[in-house]
């Protein structure tokens, strides 16, 4: 590779893969195919939760339809919502984040490999039980944060909901196993010379979402087993009738999670964007300093601002005025990344290849989905847009036109890495262009309904002026988009079969995942470049104006 | 149908001093936010055009950054943010009660059940459910409770939403300008018929509530005829009042598990907003609750033709 190389460090102990074919997969220890295991059990689950999301849409489609019936729709959302946060969106960071720190870093494999295998069986048990509850014929149906007393036995008779927290339990073990492990690698297995200064944003970004699952999760579960004791055991932490409970403590307990989530959701996205739109713009990033120290401020923050979940609860004026400061102010990190990631566009060459579109789109989403959460921030406009379709649109925006574009970016980006093909262009293109259509079809209308007064999770609505129009827009949205997803399972599959061979690094790309085959042999790497910034493949090609014989001061470090 | 949601209910046609306050907050809020996505936009889509890879090969200047722009992007919206903090806190204090706002309030208590609502008027003796009247030009002082599940208040066009929760009394105030009737709904998921918890305000003049309070408060008139006298023997002797309460049946229902049917006439909907309140949908709601509104906690009774007719008649206090 280069005259001068340096070896990674050593292994733990070697990863393993013991038995052929099929059990290889069962008894992996490396951490490349338990991140495919990860990255193929969200996309069954993305399947799975976007066929809820067009029954969804297919009964609100009209006013008054009687395609579900409310026990039905209400079973749907609760399930769709838990789907996409804990076995579509995490998974699926987690995966890549497994597949591609070690080599990101130059390690040859996690610190942990046996707990990573661990975790991911936790995990994929965990998503197995909640949709077991099926065989007793009821599935959870109190929302996604389960709110008390709806979520106790009183008004939840049925045992979805049992199911629903014990694999919640058992999904939150599993992502902090994750956690850990990837907290430790990141920690300790770094390539020679990659200081915290030089390293990639991705894994600067899941070092911070690995520290905030750490804190986020563990009181979830906490939360889940004192639910669980209030169902099961006749306990009454959130029983608002027996004496001591509290149905508003559940509250706190859940988005003491719930907000962190977001941003577990979210800087994984944040990391993905400041490793494409640097390649894609043959530019490095603008402010590598700025963008880390936002994702830290970012990460602190999120653990201030669970009340805004909260404002219409009736809490305390000081309080919300508190929650809502706190609120506004990740607004400014946040804000930080969208102005570095459009500003290193500024004066680069832009190769417009699907990676690009798909980041690009995404600043633009991620910034509506940013100001309307901004919205929410002010207390009184909460206190009319909250529980109604605006704020359905709001997280949407987040969430999908945010995160699961950023990982439609990242996916494009690294799947020749992790296959040695290339994903078909001409296929990303149509992907790309539906999605965007699609999407904002579906959820731009919905920040009108909830301005008109239409509430969020009715199973029907009566036809107020203007809400079938919308309604219907919204669901043909939703199928527009169901067609730009199918077209991206299906470029994974085509391409996995007949893509164009990639090569080691097909982008030009700078970080050492590209310094080794596509896909990476089982160790990973035998030599490594030697790491002198935050760019060592640039450096290698690059020599005369190597980022470290740079003298500003953004690149020396 | 269509006729009782003919109106918007809109955050955007205030009604009311406290959704006007509201209103103009979000205005403030999109017009600084669409200047922010404009630019945003623009600079990005602008990047795509002009710095598009037109294949002449070669690096673009590697800029690494520069602390200036940084320090600039970072302020610029703390500053925006802090004059935005400053109107939240200002329009918080405007739109709660304080003893300025509700120096002369009217004193309603609402009570959020799965899956209707409950008015109690402390001053006039007067349980309604589901349509709250009040009169023009004065301050309502709400007080939430719940039965049971956390619900939510929300009457767009008059203030803002107020969860009900059990177990915490929660108070809120509301107004409205004009006479009419004002749309709005439980905007918190409260279980299976959370969709049909609909609210409606009827706002009118002074004189005119007045009239409707002390009309509200005499009891529901005694049967006129046979038919109504069956229909009141029905109520009283079937399971009917062990739920709900008629002023003058003499029966009171021990819990408010259902509605207060005194004067039902006066009502527009039936079962939280599902129906018209017409006869004929009354004897249909009776008949058969599940086809009307799956999953409320209203039983079948398996009445017969006959008994559904002086039920009726006496519910509706007509011949």
């Amino acid at each position: 590779m280069s005259q001068e190389s340096v070896s990674p460090h050593a292994l733990p102990f070697p990863p393993l893969t013991r038995g052929w074919g099929w059990l290889a997969w069962l008894s992996t220890t490396d951490h490349k195919k338990i991140g495919i295991l990860y990255m193929v059990t969200s996309l069954f689950f993305f399947g799975v939760g976007g066929i809820e999301a067009l029954l969804i849409r297919i009964q609100l489609a009209t006013p008054e339809a009687k395609v579900l019936t409310p026990q039905e729709y209400n079973a749907i959302f609760t399930m769709h919502g838990t789907t996409m946060i804990f076995l579509v969106v995490m998974p699926l960071f987690i995966g890549i984040a497994n597949y591609l720190v070690p080599l990101m870093i130059g390690a040859r494999d996690v610190a942990f490999p046996r707990l990573n295998a661990l975790g991911f069986w936790v995990f994929l048990l965990g998503g197995i039980v909640i949709y077991l509850a099926l065989f007793t014929g009821s599935l959870a149906d109190a929302g996604w944060f389960s709110y008390a007393p709806l979520s106790e036995a009183a008004y939840s008779s049925r045992p979805g909901v049992d199911y629903w927290i014990v694999g919640l339990i058992e999904m939150g073990v599993g992502t902090i196993g994750a956690a850990v492990n990837l907290l430790a690698t990141i920690v300790r297995y770094r390539a020679p010379g990659m200081t915290y200064r030089r390293m990639p944003l991705f894994v600067w970004m899941m070092m911070i979402t690995s520290l905030i699952i750490l804190y986020a999760l563990t009181p979830l579960n906490a939360g889940l087993i004192m639910l669980l004791g209030d169902r099961l055991l006749h306990l009454h932490f959130f029983r608002a009738n027996v004496s001591g409970g509290s149905a508003i403590l559940w509250q706190h307990i859940f988005w003491f999670f719930g907000h962190p989530e977001v941003y577990i959701m979210a800087l994984p996205a944040f990391g993905m964007m400041s490793e494409v739109v640097p390649v894609f713009s043959r530019k490095p990033i603008f402010g590598y300093t700025f963008v880390a120290g936002s994702g830290v401020a970012i990460g602190l923050l999120s653990f201030a601002v669970w009340v805004h979940h909260m404002f219409a609860v009736g809490l305390s004026t000081p309080m919300n005025a508190a929650f809502s400061a706190a609120s506004m102010l990740i607004a400014v990190p946040t804000g930080v990344k969208i102005f570095n990631w459009s500003t290193t566009m500024f004066r680069g060459k832009l190769r417009l290849d699907t990676p690009l579109l798909f980041a690009a789109a995404f600043i633009i989403q991620f910034v509506i989905g940013g100001i309307t959460g901004t919205m929410f921030a002010a207390v009184p406009l909460d206190w009319q847009l909250t529980d109604s379709y605006f704020v359905v649109a709001h997280f949407h925006y987040v969430l999908f036109g945010g995160s699961m574009f950023a990982l439609w970016a990242g996916v494009y980006y690294w799947y020749p890495k992790i296959t040695g093909r290339m994903l078909n262009e001409r296929l990303g293109k149509w992907h790309f262009w539906l999605a965007v259509i699609g999407f904002n079809a579906t959820f731009f209308v919905q920040h009108i309904l909830g301005l008109v007064g239409m509430p969020r999770r009715v199973y029907t609505y009566p036809n107020l002026p203007g809400y079938e129009a919308m309604n219907m827009i919204s669901t043909v949205g939703a199928f527009i988009l169901a067609a730009a997803v199918v077209l991206f399972l299906w470029n994974l599959v085509v391409s996995f079969r007949r893509g164009k061979p990639a090569g080691d690094n097909p982008w030009d790309a700078w970080t050492l995942e590209w310094a080794t085959n596509s896909p990476p042999p089982e160790h990973n790497f035998e030599k490594l470049p030697p790491v002198r910034s935050a760019r060592p493949l640039f450096d290698l090609a690059h020599p005369e104006i190597a980022d470290y014989l740079d003298t500003h001061s953004e690149a020396k470090a | 149908m269509d006729r009782l949601y003919s109106t918007v209910a809109s955050v955007l046609s205030p009604a009311s001093p406290y959704a006007r306050d509201i209103g103009h907050l979000f205005w403030i809020t999109f017009w600084i936010s669409m200047v922010i996505l404009l630019f945003v936009s623009a600079f990005v889509i602008f990047n795509l055009v002009r710095f598009r890879d037109r294949g002449e090969g070669g690096l673009p200047p590697q800029t690494h950054g520069n602390t200036v722009v940084e320090v600039t992007w970072t302020v610029v919206p703390l500053v925006i943010l802090i004059v935005l903090f400053v109107l939240t806190v200002q329009t918080m204090a405007a739109v709660s009660p304080s003893t300025k706002t509700t120096a002369n309030a009217l004193n309603v208590d609402v009570v959020a059940h799965q899956w209707w609502w409950e008015f109690r008027y402390p001053d006039g003796d007067v349980v309604t459910a589901n349509e709250l009247h009040i009169p023009v030009g004065r301050t309502i002082h709400l007080t939430l409770t719940s039965a049971d599940v956390i619900h939510d208040f929300w009457v767009p066009e008059l203030g803002r939403k107020m969860d009900a929760v059990p177990g915490h009394p929660n108070t809120m105030i509301i107004q409205a300008d004009r006479p009419g009737t004002y749309l709005g709904t439980c905007a918190e998921y409260c279980g299976t018929d959370h969709a049909w918890m609909r609210i409606r305000v009827v706002a009118q003049t002074p004189d005119a509530y007045q009239a409707w309070l002390t009309a509200q408060a005499q009891p529901h008139a005694q049967p006129a005829n046979a038919k109504q006298a069956i229909g009141r023997g029905l109520f009283v002797g079937l399971t009917c009042s062990s739920c709900h309460t008629i002023k003058g049946s003499g029966a009171t229902a021990s819990k408010d598990v259902g509605p207060d049917l005194t004067h039902l006439a006066d009502r527009d909907t039936l079962a939280a907003g599902v129906i018209a309140n017409t006869p004929e949908n009354l004897r249909q709601w009776l008949a058969d609750p599940n086809s009307i509104k799956p999953g409320s906690y209203m039983p079948d009774l398996h009445l017969s033709s006959q008994q559904l007719d002086a039920l009726v008649a006496y519910l509706e206090e007509q011949p």
